[in-house]
Protein backbone atom coordinates (compact mmCIF):
# COMPACT_ATOMS: atom_id res chain seq x y z
CA UNK A 1 0.00 0.00 0.00
CA UNK A 2 2.55 2.70 0.81
CA UNK A 3 4.39 1.23 -1.71
CA UNK A 4 1.51 2.20 -4.07
CA UNK A 5 1.36 5.12 -2.57
CA UNK A 6 4.91 6.30 -3.05
CA UNK A 7 5.45 4.64 -6.65
CA UNK A 8 2.57 6.36 -8.41
CA UNK A 9 3.64 9.44 -8.90
CA UNK A 10 6.89 8.53 -10.01
CA UNK A 11 5.79 6.62 -13.00
CA UNK A 12 4.92 9.75 -14.61
CA UNK A 13 7.70 11.35 -16.33
CA UNK A 14 7.43 14.69 -15.17
CA UNK A 15 7.23 13.80 -11.69
CA UNK A 16 10.29 12.66 -12.07
CA UNK A 17 11.81 15.14 -14.17
CA UNK A 18 10.52 17.14 -11.06
CA UNK A 19 11.92 15.27 -8.52
CA UNK A 20 15.02 15.27 -10.02
CA UNK A 21 14.99 19.22 -10.52
CA UNK A 22 13.79 19.97 -6.91
CA UNK A 23 16.69 17.73 -5.45
CA UNK A 24 19.31 19.13 -7.61
CA UNK A 25 17.86 23.27 -6.91
CA UNK A 26 17.63 22.04 -3.00
CA UNK A 27 21.54 20.83 -2.85
CA UNK A 28 22.89 23.89 -4.62
CA UNK A 29 20.63 26.02 -2.71
CA UNK A 30 21.56 24.95 0.69
CA UNK A 31 25.34 24.72 -0.18
CA UNK A 32 25.61 28.43 -1.32
CA UNK A 33 23.02 28.96 1.11
CA UNK A 34 25.46 28.20 4.07
CA UNK A 35 27.19 31.29 3.15
CA UNK A 36 24.14 33.19 2.52
CA UNK A 37 23.26 32.44 6.20
CA UNK A 38 27.00 33.01 7.73
CA UNK A 39 27.15 36.22 5.86
CA UNK A 40 23.84 37.33 6.62
CA UNK A 41 23.25 38.02 2.88
CA UNK A 42 19.65 37.06 3.02
CA UNK A 43 18.22 40.10 2.17
CA UNK A 44 20.68 40.69 -0.53
CA UNK A 45 19.80 37.09 -1.87
CA UNK A 46 15.62 37.47 -2.12
CA UNK A 47 16.95 41.27 -3.75
CA UNK A 48 18.51 39.60 -6.14
CA UNK A 49 16.04 37.16 -7.70
CA UNK A 50 13.50 39.58 -7.85
CA UNK A 51 15.96 41.70 -9.50
CA UNK A 52 16.16 38.93 -12.59
CA UNK A 53 12.81 39.71 -13.46
CA UNK A 54 13.18 42.38 -16.10
CA UNK A 55 15.78 40.06 -17.96
CA UNK A 56 13.61 37.07 -17.73
CA UNK A 57 10.50 39.38 -18.94
CA UNK A 58 12.75 40.67 -21.64
CA UNK A 59 13.51 37.57 -22.91
CA UNK A 60 10.27 36.14 -22.90
CA UNK A 61 9.11 38.94 -24.96
CA UNK A 62 12.01 38.51 -27.51
CA UNK A 63 12.14 35.28 -27.89
CA UNK A 64 7.82 35.29 -28.49
CA UNK A 65 7.08 33.17 -25.45
CA UNK A 66 10.24 30.31 -25.82
CA UNK A 67 11.00 28.91 -22.32
CA UNK A 68 14.31 27.22 -23.12
CA UNK A 69 16.57 30.47 -23.82
CA UNK A 70 15.03 31.57 -20.50
CA UNK A 71 17.69 29.87 -18.20
CA UNK A 72 20.31 32.19 -20.29
CA UNK A 73 18.67 35.63 -20.06
CA UNK A 74 18.13 34.96 -16.48
CA UNK A 75 21.73 33.98 -15.97
CA UNK A 76 23.26 37.06 -17.55
CA UNK A 77 21.12 39.35 -15.50
CA UNK A 78 21.27 37.51 -12.31
CA UNK A 79 25.70 38.00 -12.72
CA UNK A 80 25.08 41.60 -13.78
CA UNK A 81 22.81 42.47 -11.15
CA UNK A 82 24.64 40.51 -8.53
CA UNK A 83 28.04 42.74 -9.40
CA UNK A 84 25.81 45.62 -9.77
CA UNK A 85 24.18 45.52 -6.61
CA UNK A 86 27.67 45.11 -5.13
CA UNK A 87 29.57 48.05 -6.44
CA UNK A 88 26.14 50.21 -5.45
CA UNK A 89 26.13 49.11 -2.29
CA UNK A 90 29.93 49.89 -1.73
CA UNK A 91 30.24 53.23 -3.28
CA UNK A 92 27.60 55.05 -1.89
CA UNK A 93 26.58 57.44 0.81
CA UNK A 94 23.24 55.45 1.61
CA UNK A 95 23.01 52.25 3.69
CA UNK A 96 23.62 49.18 1.75
CA UNK A 97 19.96 47.42 2.81
CA UNK A 98 18.49 50.83 1.35
CA UNK A 99 20.30 50.66 -1.68
CA UNK A 100 19.62 47.36 -2.52
CA UNK A 101 15.81 48.02 -1.64
CA UNK A 102 15.70 50.73 -4.01
CA UNK A 103 17.21 48.55 -7.03
CA UNK A 104 15.17 45.54 -6.28
CA UNK A 105 12.04 47.10 -6.09
CA UNK A 106 12.85 49.42 -8.99
CA UNK A 107 13.70 46.34 -11.24
CA UNK A 108 11.25 43.89 -9.84
CA UNK A 109 8.53 46.71 -11.18
CA UNK A 110 10.25 46.86 -14.32
CA UNK A 111 9.69 43.18 -14.65
CA UNK A 112 6.16 43.11 -13.78
CA UNK A 113 5.61 46.22 -16.52
CA UNK A 114 7.02 44.16 -19.12
CA UNK A 115 5.52 41.20 -18.44
CA UNK A 116 2.16 43.00 -18.14
CA UNK A 117 2.24 43.96 -22.13
CA UNK A 118 1.98 40.07 -23.09
CA UNK A 119 -1.14 38.70 -23.77
CA UNK A 120 -1.02 35.76 -21.41
CA UNK A 121 0.21 37.63 -18.49
CA UNK A 122 -1.28 36.14 -15.07
CA UNK A 123 0.08 32.79 -16.26
CA UNK A 124 3.59 34.11 -17.41
CA UNK A 125 3.37 35.84 -14.13
CA UNK A 126 2.25 33.39 -11.75
CA UNK A 127 5.66 31.25 -13.63
CA UNK A 128 7.99 33.37 -12.83
CA UNK A 129 7.01 34.16 -9.67
CA UNK A 130 6.33 31.01 -7.88
CA UNK A 131 8.05 28.33 -10.66
CA UNK A 132 6.93 25.09 -12.53
CA UNK A 133 8.95 22.29 -11.34
CA UNK A 134 6.77 19.95 -13.10
CA UNK A 135 7.25 21.62 -15.77
CA UNK A 136 10.98 20.98 -16.55
CA UNK A 137 11.96 19.95 -19.52
CA UNK A 138 14.86 17.16 -19.85
CA UNK A 139 17.22 19.53 -21.70
CA UNK A 140 16.99 22.34 -18.88
CA UNK A 141 16.85 19.29 -16.40
CA UNK A 142 20.88 19.45 -18.01
CA UNK A 143 21.79 22.53 -17.60
CA UNK A 144 20.88 23.21 -14.17
CA UNK A 145 22.64 19.77 -13.20
CA UNK A 146 25.86 21.16 -15.13
CA UNK A 147 25.80 24.72 -13.79
CA UNK A 148 24.47 23.77 -10.65
CA UNK A 149 27.64 21.41 -10.83
CA UNK A 150 30.05 24.03 -11.25
CA UNK A 151 28.68 26.10 -8.32
CA UNK A 152 29.54 22.87 -6.06
CA UNK A 153 32.63 22.40 -7.81
CA UNK A 154 33.46 26.33 -7.19
CA UNK A 155 32.62 26.48 -3.28
CA UNK A 156 34.72 22.71 -2.94
CA UNK A 157 37.97 24.35 -4.72
CA UNK A 158 37.73 27.61 -2.95
CA UNK A 159 36.79 26.29 0.53
CA UNK A 160 39.39 27.77 2.70
CA UNK A 161 39.39 30.91 1.14
CA UNK A 162 35.87 31.37 1.49
CA UNK A 163 36.06 30.06 5.44
CA UNK A 164 38.23 32.62 6.19
CA UNK A 165 36.90 35.17 3.83
CA UNK A 166 33.37 34.64 5.96
CA UNK A 167 34.61 34.63 9.33
CA UNK A 168 37.27 37.28 9.52
CA UNK A 169 37.62 39.66 6.35
CA UNK A 170 40.57 41.12 8.08
CA UNK A 171 42.69 37.99 8.57
CA UNK A 172 42.05 37.70 4.72
CA UNK A 173 43.17 40.99 3.79
CA UNK A 174 46.55 40.54 6.37
CA UNK A 175 47.15 36.70 4.50
CA UNK A 176 46.92 38.86 0.98
CA UNK A 177 43.75 36.72 -0.21
CA UNK A 178 42.38 38.26 -2.98
CA UNK A 179 39.44 39.46 -1.05
CA UNK A 180 37.79 41.28 -3.51
CA UNK A 181 37.83 38.65 -6.22
CA UNK A 182 36.67 36.49 -3.63
CA UNK A 183 33.87 38.69 -2.66
CA UNK A 184 32.77 39.02 -6.47
CA UNK A 185 33.25 35.38 -6.77
CA UNK A 186 30.99 35.08 -4.20
CA UNK A 187 28.25 37.54 -5.30
CA UNK A 188 28.79 35.53 -9.14
CA UNK A 189 27.86 31.65 -7.58
CA UNK A 190 24.59 32.88 -5.61
CA UNK A 191 23.53 34.53 -9.26
CA UNK A 192 24.52 31.64 -10.81
CA UNK A 193 22.35 29.72 -8.15
CA UNK A 194 19.78 31.85 -8.97
CA UNK A 195 19.61 31.26 -12.81
CA UNK A 196 19.52 27.38 -12.00
CA UNK A 197 16.86 27.44 -9.59
CA UNK A 198 14.27 30.15 -11.78
CA UNK A 199 12.21 27.67 -13.28
CA UNK A 200 11.54 25.28 -9.92
CA UNK A 201 10.74 27.47 -7.53
CA UNK A 202 10.43 30.83 -8.68
CA UNK A 203 11.87 34.31 -7.88
CA UNK A 204 9.55 35.00 -5.15
CA UNK A 205 10.16 31.94 -2.86
CA UNK A 206 13.90 31.84 -3.79
CA UNK A 207 15.04 32.85 -0.48
CA UNK A 208 13.50 30.13 1.17
CA UNK A 209 15.53 27.97 -0.62
CA UNK A 210 18.76 29.97 -0.10
CA UNK A 211 18.06 30.38 3.66
CA UNK A 212 15.33 28.10 5.39
CA UNK A 213 17.54 24.60 5.30
CA UNK A 214 20.88 26.15 6.01
CA UNK A 215 19.62 28.06 9.11
CA UNK A 216 17.91 24.23 9.98
CA UNK A 217 21.63 23.21 9.47
CA UNK A 218 22.70 25.99 11.71
CA UNK A 219 20.90 25.23 14.77
CA UNK A 220 21.95 21.77 14.31
CA UNK A 221 25.94 21.83 14.18
CA UNK A 222 29.03 23.33 15.14
CA UNK A 223 31.43 22.97 11.76
CA UNK A 224 30.79 24.39 8.32
CA UNK A 225 30.85 21.26 6.59
CA UNK A 226 28.34 19.29 8.62
CA UNK A 227 26.22 22.37 8.41
CA UNK A 228 26.96 22.28 4.10
CA UNK A 229 26.05 18.22 4.33
CA UNK A 230 22.97 18.87 6.61
CA UNK A 231 21.51 21.64 5.07
CA UNK A 232 22.12 19.81 1.45
CA UNK A 233 20.06 16.69 2.73
CA UNK A 234 17.36 18.60 4.28
CA UNK A 235 16.43 20.25 1.55
CA UNK A 236 16.22 17.07 -0.73
CA UNK A 237 14.43 15.47 1.86
CA UNK A 238 12.06 18.84 1.91
CA UNK A 239 11.91 18.71 -2.14
CA UNK A 240 10.79 15.26 -2.08
CA UNK A 241 8.35 15.27 0.49
CA UNK A 242 7.13 18.85 -0.83
CA UNK A 243 6.20 17.15 -4.00
CA UNK A 244 4.18 14.47 -2.89
CA UNK A 245 2.33 16.59 -0.77
CA UNK A 246 1.99 18.82 -4.14
CA UNK A 247 1.06 15.73 -5.73
CA UNK A 248 -1.77 14.67 -2.94
CA UNK A 249 -2.63 17.35 -2.00
CA UNK A 250 -2.87 19.30 -5.14
CA UNK A 251 -0.80 22.36 -3.42
CA UNK A 252 1.52 24.56 -6.08
CA UNK A 253 5.04 22.39 -5.72
CA UNK A 254 7.12 25.08 -5.02
CA UNK A 255 4.78 26.04 -2.11
CA UNK A 256 4.31 22.66 -0.28
CA UNK A 257 8.71 22.24 -0.61
CA UNK A 258 9.41 25.28 0.96
CA UNK A 259 6.28 24.88 3.52
CA UNK A 260 7.66 21.35 4.68
CA UNK A 261 11.55 23.31 4.75
CA UNK A 262 9.86 25.82 7.13
CA UNK A 263 8.45 23.62 9.36
CA UNK A 264 11.56 21.16 9.66
CA UNK A 265 13.12 24.74 10.55
CA UNK A 266 10.57 25.16 13.53
CA UNK A 267 10.54 21.79 15.08
CA UNK A 268 14.39 22.41 15.30
CA UNK A 269 14.31 25.69 16.39
CA UNK A 270 12.30 24.21 19.00
CA UNK A 271 13.80 20.87 20.49
CA UNK A 272 16.98 20.90 18.99
CA UNK A 273 19.31 18.90 21.88
CA UNK A 274 21.12 22.14 23.38
CA UNK A 275 19.94 25.18 21.55
CA UNK A 276 16.39 24.81 21.12
CA UNK A 277 14.31 27.24 22.81
CA UNK A 278 12.24 24.13 24.47
CA UNK A 279 15.35 23.00 25.34
CA UNK A 280 16.88 26.16 27.05
CA UNK A 281 13.47 26.73 28.44
CA UNK A 282 13.11 23.93 30.03
CA UNK A 283 16.91 24.52 32.19
CA UNK A 284 16.50 27.18 33.34
CA UNK B 1 47.65 34.36 -6.87
CA UNK B 2 48.88 35.26 -3.13
CA UNK B 3 52.12 37.01 -3.72
CA UNK B 4 55.10 36.43 -0.92
CA UNK B 5 58.40 38.93 -0.73
CA UNK B 6 61.49 38.25 1.08
CA UNK B 7 62.55 40.23 3.69
CA UNK B 8 66.20 42.48 4.34
CA UNK B 9 66.97 41.17 7.60
CA UNK B 10 69.18 44.78 7.53
CA UNK B 11 66.50 46.97 7.69
CA UNK B 12 64.15 47.27 10.94
CA UNK B 13 61.20 44.65 11.78
CA UNK B 14 58.64 47.97 11.13
CA UNK B 15 59.55 51.29 9.95
CA UNK B 16 56.66 53.59 9.61
CA UNK B 17 57.63 57.22 8.30
CA UNK B 18 55.15 60.14 8.32
CA UNK B 19 51.90 58.08 8.11
CA UNK B 20 48.45 60.09 7.84
CA UNK B 21 45.22 58.67 7.50
CA UNK B 22 42.44 61.27 6.29
CA UNK B 23 39.05 59.63 6.90
CA UNK B 24 35.76 61.43 6.32
CA UNK B 25 37.07 64.91 6.21
CA UNK B 26 39.46 64.61 9.61
CA UNK B 27 42.36 63.56 10.29
CA UNK B 28 42.55 60.00 12.21
CA UNK B 29 46.35 59.60 12.67
CA UNK B 30 48.87 62.50 11.61
CA UNK B 31 52.50 62.51 10.87
CA UNK B 32 53.11 58.88 13.15
CA UNK B 33 56.88 57.83 12.77
CA UNK B 34 58.69 55.30 14.64
CA UNK B 35 60.60 51.97 14.76
CA UNK B 36 60.49 48.70 15.77
CA UNK B 37 63.37 46.35 16.53
CA UNK B 38 63.04 42.40 15.98
CA UNK B 39 61.51 41.09 19.35
CA UNK B 40 60.29 44.43 20.57
CA UNK B 41 57.13 44.09 22.71
CA UNK B 42 55.45 47.49 22.32
CA UNK B 43 52.55 48.81 24.33
CA UNK B 44 50.12 51.39 22.80
CA UNK B 45 47.96 53.20 24.73
CA UNK B 46 46.18 56.57 24.37
CA UNK B 47 42.06 57.63 25.15
CA UNK B 48 39.28 56.13 22.99
CA UNK B 49 39.80 57.56 19.34
CA UNK B 50 43.05 58.26 19.63
CA UNK B 51 43.47 55.83 16.71
CA UNK B 52 44.99 52.78 17.96
CA UNK B 53 42.93 50.22 15.81
CA UNK B 54 43.37 51.97 12.70
CA UNK B 55 46.94 52.58 13.04
CA UNK B 56 46.89 48.44 13.61
CA UNK B 57 45.68 48.18 9.98
CA UNK B 58 47.38 50.19 8.20
CA UNK B 59 50.71 48.89 9.40
CA UNK B 60 48.47 45.14 8.47
CA UNK B 61 47.88 46.75 5.02
CA UNK B 62 44.53 46.02 5.58
CA UNK B 63 44.11 50.13 5.22
CA UNK B 64 45.88 52.54 2.79
CA UNK B 65 47.54 55.93 4.21
CA UNK B 66 46.61 58.64 2.67
CA UNK B 67 49.82 59.35 3.24
CA UNK B 68 53.66 58.31 4.72
CA UNK B 69 54.59 54.93 4.37
CA UNK B 70 54.99 51.76 6.18
CA UNK B 71 58.11 49.24 5.35
CA UNK B 72 58.12 45.60 7.10
CA UNK B 73 61.67 44.68 6.76
CA UNK B 74 62.56 47.27 3.73
CA UNK B 75 59.09 47.13 1.89
CA UNK B 76 55.73 47.78 2.02
CA UNK B 77 53.19 45.68 4.14
CA UNK B 78 50.82 44.51 1.11
CA UNK B 79 53.39 41.57 0.20
CA UNK B 80 53.95 40.56 3.52
CA UNK B 81 52.12 37.18 4.96
CA UNK B 82 54.02 37.88 8.43
CA UNK B 83 52.08 40.28 9.73
CA UNK B 84 48.94 38.84 12.23
CA UNK B 85 46.27 40.86 13.44
CA UNK B 86 44.41 40.12 16.26
CA UNK B 87 40.97 41.34 16.65
CA UNK B 88 39.07 42.19 19.40
CA UNK B 89 37.34 39.65 21.24
CA UNK B 90 34.00 41.65 20.11
CA UNK B 91 34.63 42.22 16.95
CA UNK B 92 34.02 38.13 16.06
CA UNK B 93 31.38 36.27 15.57
CA UNK B 94 31.59 33.41 18.33
CA UNK B 95 28.87 31.55 17.05
CA UNK B 96 30.81 30.95 13.24
CA UNK B 97 30.74 27.14 13.09
CA UNK B 98 34.06 26.19 13.63
CA UNK B 99 36.32 24.54 16.31
CA UNK B 100 39.36 25.62 17.55
CA UNK B 101 41.35 24.18 15.17
CA UNK B 102 39.63 25.30 12.02
CA UNK B 103 40.47 28.67 13.28
CA UNK B 104 43.98 28.06 14.05
CA UNK B 105 44.22 26.57 10.67
CA UNK B 106 42.95 29.74 8.41
CA UNK B 107 46.38 30.68 9.50
CA UNK B 108 47.76 28.52 7.08
CA UNK B 109 45.33 30.16 4.59
CA UNK B 110 48.07 32.27 2.87
CA UNK B 111 50.82 29.73 2.59
CA UNK B 112 48.56 27.10 1.03
CA UNK B 113 48.63 27.61 -2.22
CA UNK B 114 45.29 28.05 -4.18
CA UNK B 115 43.35 24.58 -4.38
CA UNK B 116 45.39 22.59 -2.45
CA UNK B 117 44.23 21.46 0.81
CA UNK B 118 46.08 21.36 4.41
CA UNK B 119 48.25 18.62 4.76
CA UNK B 120 50.95 16.80 6.89
CA UNK B 121 52.73 20.11 7.84
CA UNK B 122 50.44 22.25 8.52
CA UNK B 123 48.65 20.07 11.11
CA UNK B 124 51.74 19.82 12.46
CA UNK B 125 52.14 23.03 12.84
CA UNK B 126 48.59 24.01 13.94
CA UNK B 127 49.30 21.19 16.84
CA UNK B 128 52.38 23.06 17.93
CA UNK B 129 50.84 26.45 18.00
CA UNK B 130 48.23 25.23 20.09
CA UNK B 131 50.46 23.52 23.00
CA UNK B 132 52.72 26.78 22.79
CA UNK B 133 49.25 28.59 24.00
CA UNK B 134 47.88 25.95 26.24
CA UNK B 135 44.55 24.91 24.18
CA UNK B 136 46.14 21.68 23.14
CA UNK B 137 43.52 19.67 24.27
CA UNK B 138 40.52 21.93 23.05
CA UNK B 139 41.34 22.03 19.65
CA UNK B 140 37.78 20.02 18.98
CA UNK B 141 35.77 22.57 20.75
CA UNK B 142 33.33 24.82 19.13
CA UNK B 143 34.84 28.46 19.65
CA UNK B 144 31.80 30.31 21.79
CA UNK B 145 32.28 27.76 24.24
CA UNK B 146 36.30 28.85 25.18
CA UNK B 147 36.53 31.37 27.95
CA UNK B 148 37.61 35.18 27.07
CA UNK B 149 41.05 34.02 27.73
CA UNK B 150 40.73 30.92 25.85
CA UNK B 151 39.53 32.62 22.95
CA UNK B 152 42.25 35.18 23.03
CA UNK B 153 44.97 32.56 22.87
CA UNK B 154 43.47 31.08 20.44
CA UNK B 155 44.12 33.98 17.75
CA UNK B 156 47.82 34.06 19.23
CA UNK B 157 48.08 30.23 17.72
CA UNK B 158 46.46 30.99 14.46
CA UNK B 159 48.91 33.65 14.14
CA UNK B 160 51.67 31.41 14.75
CA UNK B 161 50.33 29.14 12.31
CA UNK B 162 50.66 32.01 10.10
CA UNK B 163 54.17 32.15 11.02
CA UNK B 164 53.44 35.75 11.99
CA UNK B 165 56.51 37.71 12.84
CA UNK B 166 54.56 41.17 13.53
CA UNK B 167 51.46 40.56 16.19
CA UNK B 168 49.53 43.59 16.22
CA UNK B 169 46.95 42.83 18.99
CA UNK B 170 43.62 45.21 19.68
CA UNK B 171 42.92 45.59 23.19
CA UNK B 172 43.61 41.64 24.09
CA UNK B 173 42.98 42.41 27.55
CA UNK B 174 39.89 43.89 27.34
CA UNK B 175 37.12 41.84 29.65
CA UNK B 176 39.51 39.17 31.01
CA UNK B 177 39.73 38.30 34.95
CA UNK B 178 42.96 38.83 36.29
CA UNK B 179 44.44 35.44 35.94
CA UNK B 180 43.57 35.23 32.17
CA UNK B 181 45.13 38.43 32.07
CA UNK B 182 48.52 37.23 33.86
CA UNK B 183 48.35 33.76 31.49
CA UNK B 184 48.04 36.28 28.36
CA UNK B 185 51.19 38.77 29.68
CA UNK B 186 53.51 35.55 30.44
CA UNK B 187 52.15 34.44 27.06
CA UNK B 188 53.86 37.71 25.49
CA UNK B 189 57.11 36.65 26.96
CA UNK B 190 57.37 33.17 25.45
CA UNK B 191 56.77 34.66 21.92
CA UNK B 192 59.37 37.18 22.72
CA UNK B 193 61.81 33.83 23.70
CA UNK B 194 60.20 33.42 19.31
CA UNK B 195 61.77 36.35 18.09
CA UNK B 196 58.02 37.49 17.57
CA UNK B 197 57.39 41.28 17.45
CA UNK B 198 54.54 42.28 19.60
CA UNK B 199 52.64 45.07 19.73
CA UNK B 200 49.79 45.51 22.04
CA UNK B 201 47.00 48.02 22.03
CA UNK B 202 45.88 48.43 25.73
CA UNK B 203 44.17 50.84 28.58
CA UNK B 204 45.74 49.59 31.42
CA UNK B 205 48.65 51.89 31.67
CA UNK B 206 50.03 50.09 34.92
CA UNK B 207 50.14 47.15 32.33
CA UNK B 208 51.98 48.66 30.16
CA UNK B 209 54.84 50.02 32.29
CA UNK B 210 55.37 46.26 34.09
CA UNK B 211 55.39 44.33 31.21
CA UNK B 212 56.47 45.93 27.99
CA UNK B 213 59.33 47.35 26.80
CA UNK B 214 58.53 50.74 25.28
CA UNK B 215 54.94 52.39 25.67
CA UNK B 216 53.90 54.55 22.53
CA UNK B 217 51.61 56.81 23.44
CA UNK B 218 49.31 57.91 20.96
CA UNK B 219 46.56 60.70 20.51
CA UNK B 220 45.83 61.09 16.79
CA UNK B 221 49.71 62.02 16.30
CA UNK B 222 52.47 60.67 18.85
CA UNK B 223 52.41 62.20 22.44
CA UNK B 224 55.71 60.12 23.38
CA UNK B 225 57.18 56.96 22.70
CA UNK B 226 60.11 55.09 24.73
CA UNK B 227 60.83 53.59 27.79
CA UNK B 228 57.99 53.86 30.40
CA UNK B 229 59.77 56.29 32.57
CA UNK B 230 60.09 58.21 29.73
CA UNK B 231 56.78 58.13 28.52
CA UNK B 232 54.56 57.60 31.71
CA UNK B 233 55.17 61.14 33.14
CA UNK B 234 52.33 63.82 33.95
CA UNK B 235 52.90 66.38 31.31
CA UNK B 236 52.64 63.97 28.21
CA UNK B 237 49.86 62.30 29.76
CA UNK B 238 47.37 65.19 30.14
CA UNK B 239 48.57 66.23 26.60
CA UNK B 240 47.55 62.75 25.36
CA UNK B 241 44.00 62.34 27.48
CA UNK B 242 43.40 66.22 28.57
CA UNK B 243 40.68 65.82 31.68
CA UNK B 244 40.12 61.90 31.08
CA UNK B 245 42.61 61.02 33.51
CA UNK B 246 42.89 59.72 36.83
CA UNK B 247 45.98 60.12 38.19
CA UNK B 248 46.72 58.19 41.82
CA UNK B 249 49.52 57.41 43.67
CA UNK B 250 50.43 53.83 44.06
CA UNK B 251 54.16 51.85 44.93
CA UNK B 252 56.02 52.96 41.92
CA UNK B 253 54.56 56.52 42.38
CA UNK B 254 52.51 57.93 40.48
CA UNK B 255 50.26 55.98 38.65
CA UNK B 256 47.65 57.11 35.89
CA UNK B 257 44.22 55.19 35.20
CA UNK B 258 42.52 55.76 31.82
CA UNK B 259 39.22 55.83 33.12
CA UNK B 260 37.51 55.66 29.40
CA UNK B 261 36.33 51.60 28.73
CA UNK B 262 36.89 49.67 26.02
CA UNK B 263 33.70 49.29 24.61
CA UNK B 264 33.59 52.52 22.81
CA UNK B 265 32.46 52.17 18.78
CA UNK B 266 34.38 55.32 17.66
CA UNK B 267 37.87 53.32 16.92
CA UNK B 268 36.41 50.57 15.20
CA UNK B 269 34.62 52.75 12.32
CA UNK B 270 37.30 51.66 9.73
CA UNK B 271 36.35 48.29 10.38
CA UNK B 272 34.94 47.77 7.08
Amino acid sequence: MLIDWLAEPISYPFMQRGLAAAILVGVVCAVVGTYVVLRGMAFFGDALAHTILPGVALGYLVSGGARDVLFWWALGTAIFAALGIGAVSRNTRIKEDTAIGVIFAGMFALGIALISTARSYAVDLSHFLFGDVLGVSNQSLWRMAIFGGLVLVTIFMFYKEFLTLSFDPVLAATLRLPVGVLNNLLLVLIAVTIAVSMQTVGVALMVAMLVTPAATAYLLTYRLPVMMALAAGLATFSGVVGLYLSYYLSIASGAAIVLTATVIFFVVFLFSPGRGLVWSKGRV
Amino acid sequence: MYPHVHHRQDQPILDVHKLSLRYDGHMALEGISFHLHVGERVAVVGPNGAGKSTLFKLIAGVLAPTSGQVSVYGSGPRGHVCIAFIPQRSQVDWRFPVNVADVVMMGRSAKLRPLTWPGKHDWQLVREALRTVELGDLEKRQIGQLSGGQQQRMFIARALAQEAELMLMDEPLAGLDAPSQEGLLSLLARLQEKRVTVMVATHDLQQAAQYFDRILLINQRIIAFGMPEQVLKPQTLVQAYGGRLRLVDGEMGMLAMDDTCCEGGEEHEHAH
